[in-house]
């Protein structure tokens, strides 16, 4: 019974994850933008601007300069996070990728950077009188959210070890449409349905800043104005303005 | 001189710290609103004259309109994630302490309504994202705070995402002007734009006499006749620079600095009295169409004149439209000399022109004074210059630095693409907010209380006509003169020795 509620979670959720994120990114790739407003200094060549996006995704260059606290707990928690779930994929593959294998250790200490920068950003945020005040009741549900995950993946390893080897049988049961017994140890269901809103809910969150951050025009226009003519298709249809000077003025 | 007398009574007493955090008062600008447009001035610009009754259902479907139309919208709508990190980068935030003036805030008065009416959470869980309803208060207060942006885009600088609180308070203006709520410093400028050409309603009778009482002065000064042409058929070079470069101080010093420049280059150039004037305030409403407009302008004087090249003069906001959008605009541009950037600044073609040695430079000319040098934003934030990227930075220093022996340049993080905006860009440049511009100014004015300070910093120049008017008027509520804000080309032309001219 629960395992069947928590397959029918897992597919529900990975659709709206999928579909949701795919409308969202298809809908910020048609919007045109009428006109070039790259922030200066810019790059003048789409060379630049991939080595721009590339410093601001690796390395968050500009809330490096910009914010150094900020960046300090936003960098420990989305490295930690990236290598958490890189790890995890060991429990979606069988054999396990060798390159996996080869992060598993790291991808284990990594859990308590993602929780260790998280609890950083929501003691920033109740902590620093400015973010507080622009904080909404989703902002500080959302860190609690992932830590929550953070929390009960590394109790599920270091603390009450749960039947991990069910568990990905049960997803591995998923991925070929078959719903095998989840253990029901209360870690590895809170941890799961965690997940699944998580899944749930970052298409129509600010969680969809991951994708988004790739269509802020202000960082991914190349700075060619003057070289090449942008023009976008709403504003190619404007009615056309006189050329040459059409009346000479009063006062002339 | 007396550049920076701490015990006028005014003056701040020690030399602060330009990011120096305010104490949080909510509320602390409510109460400072700019005028709003007369039908008259919101009319001709393609507005309502006045609120509609329906204000609220049109309103909520220009928000739906615009994020269909500009991608930034509506992608800088959904991405923020309220991280913190520009919280600390505004200047009115850091001059008035009202926390509505942090960028994050600002957008947030529109993010709100927008998550009501267009995102799932807002319309079922409205308290749990902050998402609200569209009342007239609402209104009122997006009138209020979006007015209190100078678009300088400091804090997008600081964004991890980018986002451009300009951009949304550009847009903002345009939905309050879509129903009927324009501000009226700037609309009844636009709309006299487009009956006389330039923002002051300046006739071309009246420019001519101007320009032909400045030749005067020029010939006065230097023996030589330096002219300042106006409308002439032909002429190699069109010149389009602010209005107030026709008549304020020290916007006209500049203006004979480009004078002495096109004349010791050997160019022939001229000004139109048809396009007489760079500003182009459709920016600061966030209206494309009315944008568009003021630079065809620029076009149709060009091709009626029969021109081979733009020069942009001193002008920061045009100077933005000039170099990112006038292209878009008022484009193609095939009818003029392709081997020139079109348009080219003024710091451009100088910078040039002294690399080329067509200048004869005494810098002992400008030795009375120890300059800094103030990066406007738009300048700084929303163009480039020159063949190199950072070419905005780089140019005007150069440049000063070719003419006057004494520089110094302000703290890293309040120059360059972090300088401070002046406190009166973005339209805000109007009397009824001069208690916003001195606030404004704070972060500027105390990074160059420091430099004099440090380094006997007297004078600060500028290459924007709003900055030098903004500067001339709050620099005396900072312990500095009123002429203690310069123009890049003044310097210029104090230094520049015409061939011909009478030494003294």
């Amino acid at each position: 019974m629960l395992s069947t509620l928590y397959a029918v979670l897992f597919y529900v959720a990975t659709i709206l994850l999928v579909v949701g994120t795919a409308m969202k990114v298809a809908k910020y790739a048609r919007t045109p933008a009428p006109l070039k407003i790259p922030v200066h200094p810019a790059p003048r060549t789409k060379k630049g601007v991939v080595l721009r996006m590339g410093r601001e995704v690796l390395f968050f260059e500009s809330l490096f300069k910009s914010n150094r606290w900020i960046w300090v707990f936003g960098f420990l928690f989305h490295w930690g996070m990236l290598l958490v779930l890189l790890r995890h994929l060991r429990y979606f593959t069988q054999p396990v990728w060798w390159w996996v294998e080869l992060i598993q250790p790291f991808g284990v200490y990594a859990g308590f950077a993602m929780v260790a920068g998280l609890l950083g950003l929501l003691a920033r945020r109740i902590v620093v009188e400015r973010i507080r005040y622009i904080s909404s009741p989703s902002d500080y549900l959302m860190l609690l959210l992932i830590i929550g995950i953070g929390v009960t993946g590394l109790g599920m390893k270091f603390v009450l070890p749960v039947d991990i080897i069910a568990v990905k049988a049960f997803f591995l049961g998923l991925m070929r449409f078959q719903i095998l017994d989840l253990p029901t140890d209360a870690a590895v269901l809170i941890h799961l349905g965690l997940v699944a809103i998580l899944m749930i809910i970052f298409p129509i969150s600010k969680l969809i800043h991951a994708p988004g951050l790739f269509f802020a025009p202000s960082r991914t226009q190349v700075d060619n104005a003057r070289e090449f003519r942008h023009l976008s298709a709403w504003a190619s249809q404007l009615p056309p303005l006189p050329e040459g000077i059409p009346t000479k003025e009063e006062g002339k | 001189m007396a550049p920076h007398d701490m015990n006028t009574d005014d003056a701040p007493k020690v030399v602060g710290d330009p990011f120096k955090m305010p104490k949080i008062e909510c509320g602390a600008s409510m109460d400072t609103n700019t005028y709003k447009a007369a039908p008259e001035h919101n009319e001709p610009l393609g507005f309502p004259g006045e609120l509609l009754d329906n204000w609220q259902e049109v309103a909520i479907a220009k928000i739906g309109e615009l994020a269909e139309k500009n991608r930034a919208f509506q992608v800088y709508l959904d991405t923020c994630v309220k991280c913190g990190a520009c919280t600390d980068k505004c200047h009115y935030f850091l001059g008035t302490g009202d926390p509505k003036n942090m960028p994050v805030a600002r957008q947030d008065l529109l993010r709100s309504v927008y998550r009501r009416y267009y995102t799932f959470a807002g319309k079922y869980f409205p308290w749990l994202v902050g998402a609200r309803d569209l009342t007239k208060e609402v209104l009122d207060e997006w009138y209020t705070y979006y007015h209190q942006c100078s678009q300088c885009r400091r804090c997008s600088v600081a964004c991890p995402y980018g986002i451009d609180t300009a951009e949304i308070s550009m847009a903002a203006r345009e939905i309050l002007d879509s129903v009927g709520v324009g501000q009226k410093y700037c609309n009844e400028i636009i709309a006299k734009l487009k009956k006389t050409g330039n923002n002051l309603g300046l006739n071309p009778k009246a420019l001519r006499a101007t320009l032909e009482d400045l030749e005067e002065d020029l010939e006065d000064e230097t023996g030589v006749a330096v002219k300042l042409p106006l409308d002439v058929q032909g002429a190699d070079i069109l010149l389009i620079t602010p209005s107030a470069d026709f008549f304020a101080e020290p916007h006209i010093d500049g203006l004979l600095g480009y004078a002495k420049v096109f004349h010791a280059a050997g160019v022939s150039w001229t000004i139109s009295s048809y396009a007489s004037e760079a500003a182009n305030f459709g920016m600061f409403i966030g209206s494309y169409e009315n944008m568009r407009e003021v630079s065809w302008r620029i076009r149709q004087a060009a091709k009626d004149l029969g021109v081979k090249r733009i020069i942009f003069g001193e002008c920061g906001h045009a100077w933005r439209v000039g170099y990112s959008f006038l292209n878009t605009l008022a484009g193609p541009f095939d009818f003029l000399d392709q081997n020139y950037p079109i348009p080219q600044h003024i710091m451009e073609f100088t910078s040039d022109a002294i690399d080329d040695g067509m200048l004869k430079i005494d810098k002992s000319k400008n030795d009375e004074f120890v300059m800094t040098y103030h990066d406007s934003c738009n300048v700084a934030r929303g163009s480039s210059m020159g063949r190199q990227v950072g070419g905005q930075f780089d140019l005007p220093r150069k440049v000063m630095k070719a003419v006057c022996n004494h520089f110094h340049d302000m703290e890293r993080d309040t120059i360059r693409e972090n300088t401070f905006c002046c406190g009166g860009g973005g339209g805000l440049l109007t009397d009824d907010l001069m208690d916003l511009r001195i606030k404004g100014a704070k972060p500027r004015m105390t990074a160059l209380q420091q430099v004099t300070a440090d380094h006997g910093v007297t004078h600060m120049a500028a290459i924007c006509a709003i900055c030098k008017t903004q500067f001339s008027k709050v620099m005396p509520k900072y312990g500095y003169e009123m002429d203690n804000i310069m123009s890049v080309h003044q310097l210029v032309a104090n230094a520049v020795i015409l061939d011909g001219q009478e030494e003294d």
